[in-house]
């Protein structure tokens, strides 16, 4: 079969110029930088209030998605109702939207006279500008990731599994608690990753909803922003590696977790 | 890790029903349906709503400013460059990845995978840090009076990194599944490797490409964070769509962003639109 040196060629070539060039960049910047000022600028109070921020909010974000994502999830893939088909494709809306356009709209509905904000402000709630804008906008992003990791999964339950159950006697709390509950929860724990390494980048919406202020509703690839505005090569560096350091780690955990999940399916 | 959302071949029918006594399903659903309601269709509608809100006259206005009718020119180019490239590189990665086996495809798999995982205001900051007055290549470029930050080829490199996974990704499990033995057969009839490539693979992947290209084309579209770091805000100039939303959004203007907004929201329902279509084909044909 030809073709093989030119593609994986290609394919090379073009990761090498368009990413590992790139990050190698960010690599011997960051080394030919003095390590003691590289840490107290990553660890800095302003750097570790953004870092709690992006951390809390985000988790917060997928445990949300998590309850009502798995929640949409079993709702799209086991029963039928009016308006199904429609529910199913809008759930891809927070992926196919622009995260701009997601953070404007948010802003404006959660604001003190948008749709949604009227009636948070009464009660003393400030939806928008607020950290509370900062775990909706989150929840928002991730909503898709949530409910689509778990979707498949759920329409694919091993029904002789179910049936067995139902032979040996247990009802159906039972059933679901001891039986289909543990089949899915890797999968949610996947989920649950994917939506939270998801809302820890998030940038764009942010900008619009939060506020940006410093220590109080500032995240971490704001705080980027904020020092690469100001020329401060040296703090966005630091910010960022501890950020893909975030990162990587998730995704370490998340093919743990994946490899735990593929056990679940083999014969 | 490959992100789940995107891909168009998957089980949409439920299969089971009623799982549940009824009043715990219609309380499911209900819970469902209000949740979507104000996560999902009250941002859509909001959008739209807002910049119609006094009427018609300004939001045609807004939409002629010769600053966003710029920054429309401008992200329609960028798309049109960085797209096309990002789906050469799909066809060729997934012909790689999935048709042969060899030594590193997990880490290549990684690497394609990174955009993910990788912030796109951290994606902006490779490129100022390699092409920046201060950066790696600054000097060298600056003698040469080459523009790449702050510029065009900027904000095409910094798409390009958050966008290229999309085509690979959503071709190597399409070319996967249709195996290597059509391919060999047209080849051991005397066909030449292009030719097998255009007749027997491309025909048989085309959909998988296609909404590869849709999906690409969405996010390039609609970048900020990366774009946002390597733009330089140079109203008129390097603003793209979502770049102009946002300078408007600061300027307290009530209708123009929203104005903007709806031309980005109308990508991202053309996209969903046409997932939901080659989802319904590809399981018809299924």
């Amino acid at each position: 079969m030809p073709g093989f040196n030119l593609t994986l060629g290609f394919t090379l070539v073009y990761l090498t110029l368009i990413v590992l060039v790139p990050i190698g960049a960010l690599a011997i910047k960051a080394l030919g930088l003095s390590w003691k000022e590289l840490w107290e600028l990553a660890t800095n109070e302003r750097a570790m209030a953004a870092y709690k921020l992006s951390l809390g909010a985000s988790l917060l974000a997928a445990a949300i998605n998590a309850v009502f994502g798995s929640l949409l999830a079993w709702v799209l893939a086991c029963y039928r109702f009016p308006g199904r088909r429609v529910l199913d494709g809008l759930v891809d809306f927070p992926f196919a939207l622009p995260t701009a356009v997601a953070g404007l709209t948010l802003a404006n509905l959660f604001s003190d006279h948008g749709w949604l904000g009227q009636f948070l402000t009464p009660l003393g709630i400030k939806g928008a500008f607020s950290r509370l804008g900062v775990v909706i906008a989150l929840t928002f992003v991730g909503l898709p990731f949530s409910v689509r990791t778990l979707q498949p999964e759920i329409q694919m339950l091993d029904e002789s599994v179910q049936e067995a159950a139902i032979c040996l006697g247990a009802g159906r709390w039972r059933r679901f608690i001891t039986v289909t509950a543990p089949l899915l929860l890797p999968t949610m724990l996947t989920g649950f990753g994917l939506s939270f390494a998801r809302a820890l980048g998030e940038y764009g919406s942010i900008a619009f909803i939060s506020g940006n202020l410093p220590f109080q509703t500032e995240i971490a690839p704001t705080l980027i922003v904020m020092r690469l505005d100001q020329y401060d090569y040296t703090g966005a560096i630091s910010v960022a590696l501890v950020l893909m350091i975030f990162s990587f780690a998730l995704l370490l955990i998340l093919n743990t977790l994946q490899g735990w999940a593929d056990k679940f399916h083999e014969p | 890790m490959k992100p789940p959302v995107g891909s168009i071949s998957r089980p949409s029918q439920p299969r089971r029903r009623g799982i549940g006594p009824a009043p715990v399903q219609w309380v499911l659903i209900t819970v469902a349906v209000l949740f979507s309601a104000v996560f999902l269709v009250l941002p859509l509608v909001n959008v739209f709503a807002q910049a119609l809100a006094a009427g018609f006259g300004p939001y045609w206005n807004a939409l002629r400013d010769p600053e966003t009718r710029s920054a429309l020119r401008l992200t329609l180019l960028v798309a049109a460059i960085s797209v096309p490239i990002n789906a050469l590189f799909g066809l060729a990665a997934s012909w790689a990845i999935a048709k042969f086996e060899f030594r590193g495809k997990t880490m290549l798999l990684t690497v394609i995978d990174l955009p993910f995982s990788i912030s796109p205001v951290v994606a902006g900051l490779l490129f100022v840090l390699l092409f920046g007055a201060q950066g790696l290549l600054g000097h060298w470029l600056e003698v040469r009076h080459i523009r790449i930050l702050f510029a065009l080829p900027g904000i095409v490199l910094a798409t390009i990194f958050v966008t290229f996974p999309y085509v690979a990704r959503e071709l190597i499990p399409v070319m996967r599944a249709q195996g290597r033995e059509q391919e060999e057969a047209a080849l051991t009839l005397g066909a030449g490797g292009w030719t097998t490539f255009w007749h027997v693979t491309l025909p048989s992947v085309k959909w998988g490409l296609f909404y590869g290209i849709v999906l690409c084309n969405a996010r390039a579209m609609g970048e900020f964070g990366a774009v946002a770091v390597v733009s330089g805000h140079v109203a008129g100039q390097t603003d793209t769509l979502p770049l102009r939303v946002e300078k408007l959004y600061n300027e307290f203007d009530p209708v123009a962003p929203f104005a903007v907004a709806t031309l980005l929201a109308l990508v991202a329902l053309v996209t969903m639109a046409i997932k939901t279509f080659l989802e319904w084909k590809t399981r018809r044909q299924a």
